[in-house]
């Protein structure tokens, strides 16, 4: 990719941990640092899809801004200063994840995603051994109406991937969020069972994208899981025939 | 062979499914090794029956289900210097929790009083057959360990892997801070 190093007109240049790097206009902090091997870690960003900003993991410090802002929905501009990483960033990326456990129901060891989960992985990376919160224990359904497919939202993390990906690719709209703060629940059409929607084509591009073990095919073991990340980079490639066609 | 100055070391199984130290079992060979340099005072591999005192390492596998795991929980941290939860049961509660959404009274009827829940005599007309001596009193919520006694170290796993085990182990007898993540994460 070209725009990595050689500066166009369209490109200028902000600091990243210190180093200067380019950027091409319109890119955010997160897709910079991206094309820069820079590290930062997210869980409701998906390429492919319209950034959310929702789970605030990929938290970034810019000099001269008190807030701690997400450098996935954060446009990049010039001379930026920017720091992905601080034992504050790091104690509020671990708090987040304490908070996503004590929630709702994770219980990984009876959980279809055990081993392929990215909620795991991030707490493995961030060194997440334990939560200091008292756990929740809601009491939450699981919708298994669809002939395919299943919904725990015992698991759900809220990264509404499942939400982005029926609208902005499938075009079916099916997922939604319904119900406000910590009480939110992804839905399908008007709060109905999933196997009762008239507008899901039972594509399964939500159950492809979603992080964690909220979203699986029916009869699905630990090892099949494993393939859902082959599928999916499926996405990107579905994004840009979607703007070739416009 | 015991001796004053070697590392006195304890495991303890509180509400779990023994899993953990079936997988501390697999370290093999590796725990003559331990057993060389350290004296493993308590343990459900051995035969003392009342936790003793001044213990140097305790591995701590379950969570805190009952008013006995809450008491021995106590006595076992004021009689270590460090304690480890062992086990995703010790860290989040794990599959112990999965009571958490019911009372305890349904998860008594359901293990005791509904067809089909086990060999138990049959009950007098509306009196429950769970047993209301010797068994220990569940609490209202399965805990994990550090919601009860502070906690030095977290060795996740369900269960942790042999190594990782054997890593943390090695690491405290020989003085250094145990990280195990590289080794192990909740679940498998
Ligand atoms: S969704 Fe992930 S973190 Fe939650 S129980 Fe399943 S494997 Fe564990
Ligand atoms: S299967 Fe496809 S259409 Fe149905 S809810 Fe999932 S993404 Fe939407
Ligand atoms: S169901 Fe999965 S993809 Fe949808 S919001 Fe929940 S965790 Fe995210
Ligand atoms: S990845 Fe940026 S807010 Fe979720």
């Amino acid at each position: 990719m070209t725009h990595k190093s050689i500066p166009t007109p369209d490109s200028f240049t902000l600091r990243i941990d210190g180093t200067d790097v380019v950027a091409q206009v319109g890119q955010s902090i997160l897709e910079v640092a991206q094309d820069h091997n820079i590290g930062i870690p997210t869980l409701c960003y998906l390429e492919g899809l319209t950034p959310w900003g929702g789970c605030r993991l990929c938290l970034v410090e810019i000099k001269g801004s008190g807030r701690l802002l997400p450098a996935c929905s954060t446009l990049a501009t010039e001379d930026m200063d920017v720091t992905t990483t601080s034992p504050r960033i790091e104690r509020y990326r671990r708090t987040i994840v304490e908070l996503l456990f004590s929630e709702r129901n994770h219980i990984c060891a009876v959980c279809v995603s055990n081993g392929n989960c990215e909620l795991q992985t991030l707490a493995q990376e961030m060194g997440v051994t334990h939560v200091h919160v008292p756990y929740r224990y809601p009491t939450l359904l699981v919708d298994s109406s669809h002939d395919g497919f299943r919904l725990d939202h015992n698991r759900c993390v809220m990264c509404t991937r499942c939400v982005r990906v029926c609208e902005e690719i499938e075009g079916a709209a099916t997922k939604g969020v319904g119900g406000r703060g910590i009480d939110s629940m992804i839905i399908n059409d008007l709060n109905e069972p999933w196997g009762e929607s008239d507008t899901c084509t039972s594509c399964g591009k939500c159950v492809s994208v979603c992080p964690t073990g909220a979203l699986t095919e029916k009869g699905t073991t630990f090892a099949d899981m494993a393939k859902r990340r082959e599928r999916r980079e499926l996405l990107p490639y579905l994004t840009q025939t979607r703007e070739g066609r416009r | 062979m015991t001796n004053a100055t070697r590392p006195r070391l304890a495991t303890i199984w509180l509400d779990g499914c023994s899993g953990c130290h079936m997988s501390l079992l697999d370290m093999d060979e590796r725990l003559i090794d331990i057993a060389s340099v350290a004296d493993i005072v308590f343990s459900p591999t051995v035969d003392t029956k009342e936790f003793p005192e001044n213990v140097d390492v305790t591995l701590m596998e379950g969570a805190i289900g009952s008013d006995e795991d809450v008491e021995k929980a106590r006595k076992i941290r004021s009689r270590t210097k460090i304690l480890v939860s062992m086990g995703d049961c010790a860290l989040t509660a794990n599959v112990v929790s999965m009571r958490n959404l019911f009372t305890v009274e349904d998860v008594l009827a359901r293990a005791y009083d509904e067809p089909g829940s086990g060999n138990v005599p049959e009950p007098r007309p509306g009196e429950s057959r769970a047993p209301k001596r010797y068994v220990p009193k569940l609490q209202t919520k399965a805990r994990p360990v550090h919601e009860v006694v502070e906690v030095d170290y977290f060795l996740p796993g369900c269960p942790p892997p042999a190594d990782a085990i054997h890593y943390t182990i090695t690491e405290l007898l020989a003085g250094r801070a145990p990280d195990p993540s590289h080794l192990t994460r909740f679940g498998r």
